[in-house]
């Protein structure tokens, strides 16, 4: 019982950025019927925002200590942050330690505007080319983007440790009456689960609960219709495009203390979360959240030594085996509409 | 001529040509000079151009004509390198058996996913290729390589080892890949002055079947099936309403193109004996479709031209550096000529991807039809500005009356 709860959390973090990138993929698709291949790429940058910000926190400069002298009585180079200089050693300590989460405020301009700029520069011109069109322009648009962030931060992972409070383990089993040790479970992944709970709440009262959020999801069920009434639907599109981006970039900056970010691991999640995608139904967002939460529990009860041993690799080849046998016995995903996308 | 009308006899005849003297045509620099690093006759990258060119034709026959767009076609260029090697490892290290095994096993592999594949279209279908290639590529990398069952040898990849049983090998065949005897490697040098060019046995291999294969795809183009496969591409609807059904057409193109892939990856093993599972990663099959839409889908010439290409820049831009820059912009005052090697930086050497990705996204929004459409364009501009001039005078002597 405690092994199978163990391996259900375990499934938590990498379905909650599978469900949160499918999410803005199916975003992306249901309003403007753009398949973005550069979804993954957004991810990545997302990570890199985080990343930036902490260079940009420990920018330092140097100052002689006169009281400490190295073995050859020289005096001692001190680097002190200019955080730490303004705000004072303490506060100073704390922001850079704290510099992922704030990572979320520095990301979500960012984001925003890269999906704007994306949407408008390059997206727009593409809603009346064939569907392989689109695949092609963002997958290159993909290369481009990895390109550009392997030149200006290299090509290994980077890391981007989580505050300290939130480094450690906690012991979850003797919170609901386990033995002690049987579930251990690294604090940073609960929060992580819990950030992508609550950006996924988000963006769903947003979606139900305000007029842009109605006006949106009119549009997603007839496009033509709304812009007879004389709303400008394109302008709400563009704007849903750069909310995607933004979840799929606050996705990657969160992830960076479970995994260093490193320039393609961007195109590593996007392939999966196309899977997910199809799974869950190309079209319906709660699919894609749902279908995200449980492959990514599957993948994690596919890595058990016990089913390693039965079937091997069998935790290389999961995702991909159900998304087959999913899109043959049902074809529109778990939860797709009808008319989406059929052919 | 060999049942092609006279447009396409003219073209074959110009692949086979430019395939044939690509020694010549590829080392037009002297030897030792500063832009001998430009020569791209050497027998590794000619291999190359030609085994990419053989896979991308193969991918041409798929998504230029029934414009199923398949994102996994690296697996049976993969699939094809295994068996290759594998064959060398139990028969003899002759290339002949090799390769007709690996057309025929990338051919079955290719009618198991094709069947189950083509049951969708749009981008599922491209989403069930990616996921059938990825999944092969996880399998070949750790699954099938267990001491018990070591069919792909995981990370190091397969090779052949001295205690390999190779029944049909004679005692004084070569220990490398052979042509019955001659050696893939055998390379006959021939100096003209200070030029040096090289003819190399596993090159001109590939290149004859190349010109077959060319042949082949050119037989299918015109053929009433490349019809059906077009018929496809432009409205299967319509199709299946006149009673068609069309899934034994877009099943066999997919089976050839996947033969074609085959065919290319055991080729590449013959070549060097060796496979590793990262020919099966999506970006490699990610590769292929570059090349095809760079060169021109849909056209005969247009992938060979988008691979030899890709290829032939892939190699010269990694090799140029930020001292070959500056000798070439020396002659520019020095801030200008360090401003200048600063933007070129980022583009040269490692940045080779970036490149290439900017320039494919190019190719995707304004020429569609890849480096084929943009030569014709270029042509027609041409003809027509001749042909403006050509009028101008006759318009001069004959004044309206």
């Amino acid at each position: 019982m405690d092994a199978i709860l163990l391996q259900i959390l375990n499934g938590l973090d990498k379905g909650s950025a599978y469900a949160l990138i499918a999410l803005g993929l199916t975003l992306i698709f249901g309003t403007l019927g753009v398949v973005n291949f550069a979804h993954g790429a957004l991810f990545m940058i997302g990570a890199f925002c985080a990343v930036t910000l902490q260079k940009l926190l420990n920018l330092s400069f140097e100052t002689l200590d006169e009281t400490q002298k190295d073995f050859l009585g020289n005096p001692l180079k001190v680097e002190t942050p200019y955080v730490e200089y303004w705000f004072g050693p303490e506060v100073g300590a704390t922001i850079i330690d704290w510099s992922v989460p704030l990572a979320i405020l520095f990301a979500i301009p960012v984001m925003l505007l890269v999906g704007y700029v994306m949407e408008r520069g390059l997206i727009k011109h593409f809603y009346k080319r064939p569907h392989a069109d689109q695949i092609l322009v963002t997958f290159g648009l993909a290369i481009v983007l990895q390109e550009i962030v392997k030149y200006f931060f290299g090509a290994n992972p980077i890391q981007t440790p989580p505050p300290d409070a939130l480094s450690g383990s906690v012991d979850l089993g003797i919170m609901v009456g386990f033995d002690p040790n049987a579930i251990i479970y690294p604090i940073w992944r609960l929060v992580y689960f819990g950030f992508a709970v609550g950006i996924i709440g988000a963006v769903f009262s947003f979606l139900q609960f305000t007029t842009f959020g109605m006006v949106v999801r009119a549009g997603m069920a007839d496009r033509e219709t709304v812009g007879l009434l004389g709303i400008n639907i394109d302008r709400r599109f563009t704007i849903m495009f750069g909310i995607a981006a933004a979840v799929a970039g606050l996705a990657g900056v969160m992830y960076g203390p479970l995994n260093p970010p490193n320039y393609h691991m961007g195109m590593d999640f996007l392939v999966l979360s196309f899977v997910v995608v199809v799974v869950g139904g190309m079209g319906s967002l709660p699919g894609a959240v749902l279908a995200g939460f449980l492959l990514g529990i599957l993948e994690s009860f596919a890595s058990t030594t016990w089913a390693t041993t039965t079937i091997p690799g069998i935790n290389q080849i999961i995702i991909y085996l159900v998304a087959i046998i999913v899109l043959l016995t049902r074809p529109r995903g778990l939860m797709g509409r009808k008319g989406v996308m059929e052919e | 001529m060999l049942g092609l009308n006279k447009k396409d006899t003219s073209l074959l005849i110009i692949v086979a040509l430019l395939t044939l003297l690509a020694p010549f045509i590829l080392n037009p620099f002297p030897e030792g000079s500063a832009m001998a690093q430009f020569n791209a006759g050497y027998p590794d990258l000619m291999q190359r151009f030609v085994i990419f060119g053989i896979f991308a034709i193969g991918f041409n026959i798929l998504f230029g004509l029934t414009g199923y767009l398949s994102f996994g076609h690296a697996a049976f260029l993969g699939v094809g390198s295994y068996s290759a090697v594998w064959m060398f490892k139990l028969l003899s290290y002759n290339v002949i058996p090799a390769i007709a095994l690996s057309v025929v096993v990338a051919g079955l592999f290719s009618l198991l996913i094709g069947f189950v594949s083509l049951r969708r279209s749009g981008i599922y279908f491209s989403i069930l290729t990616l996921a059938f290639a990825q999944m092969s590529f996880a399998l070949a990398y750790s699954v099938l390589s267990n001491p018990k069952f070591n069919l792909t040898n995981g990370e190091t990849g397969l090779q052949v080892y001295a205690d390999d049983p190779q029944i049909l090998q004679g005692a004084n065949s070569p220990d490398l890949p052979h042509l019955f005897g001659l050696p893939m490697r055998a390379t006959y040098t021939m100096d003209v002055g200070a030029w040096s060019f090289d003819f190399n046995a596993g090159y001109y291999l590939c290149a004859v079947i190349m010109m077959v294969v060319f042949y082949l795809a050119i037989r299918i183009f015109r053929s009433p099936f490349g019809m059906m496969l077009r018929a496809v591409k432009s409205n299967q609807q319509r199709m299946n309403y006149t009673g068609l059904n069309s899934k034994p057409y877009t099943l066999a193109a997919f089976v050839i193109s996947g033969m074609y892939a085959g065919l290319a990856g055991g080729l590449m093993a013959a070549m060097d004996p060796l496979a590793g599972a990262e020919r099966m990663q999506w970006t490699a099959s990610g590769e292929v479709v570059l090349m095809t839409i760079l060169g021109g889908t849909g056209t005969l010439i247009g992938p060979v031209l988008g691979a030899g290409f890709i290829k032939y820049f892939e190699n010269i831009f990694s090799k140029i550096n930020d001292n070959v820059l500056h000798s070439w912009f020396a002659f520019l005052p020095d801030g200008l000529e360090d401003a200048v090697v600063f933007l070129i930086h980022p583009f040269i050497g490692k940045g080779w991807h970036l490149t290439l990705g900017i320039l494919f996204m190019l190719v995707v929004i304004y020429l569609p039809g890849g480096l084929v459409e943009g030569g014709q364009r270029l042509l027609k501009r041409f003809k027509r500005k001749k042909k403006d001039t050509d009028d101008a005078p006759s318009g001069k002597t004959e004044p309206a009356e």
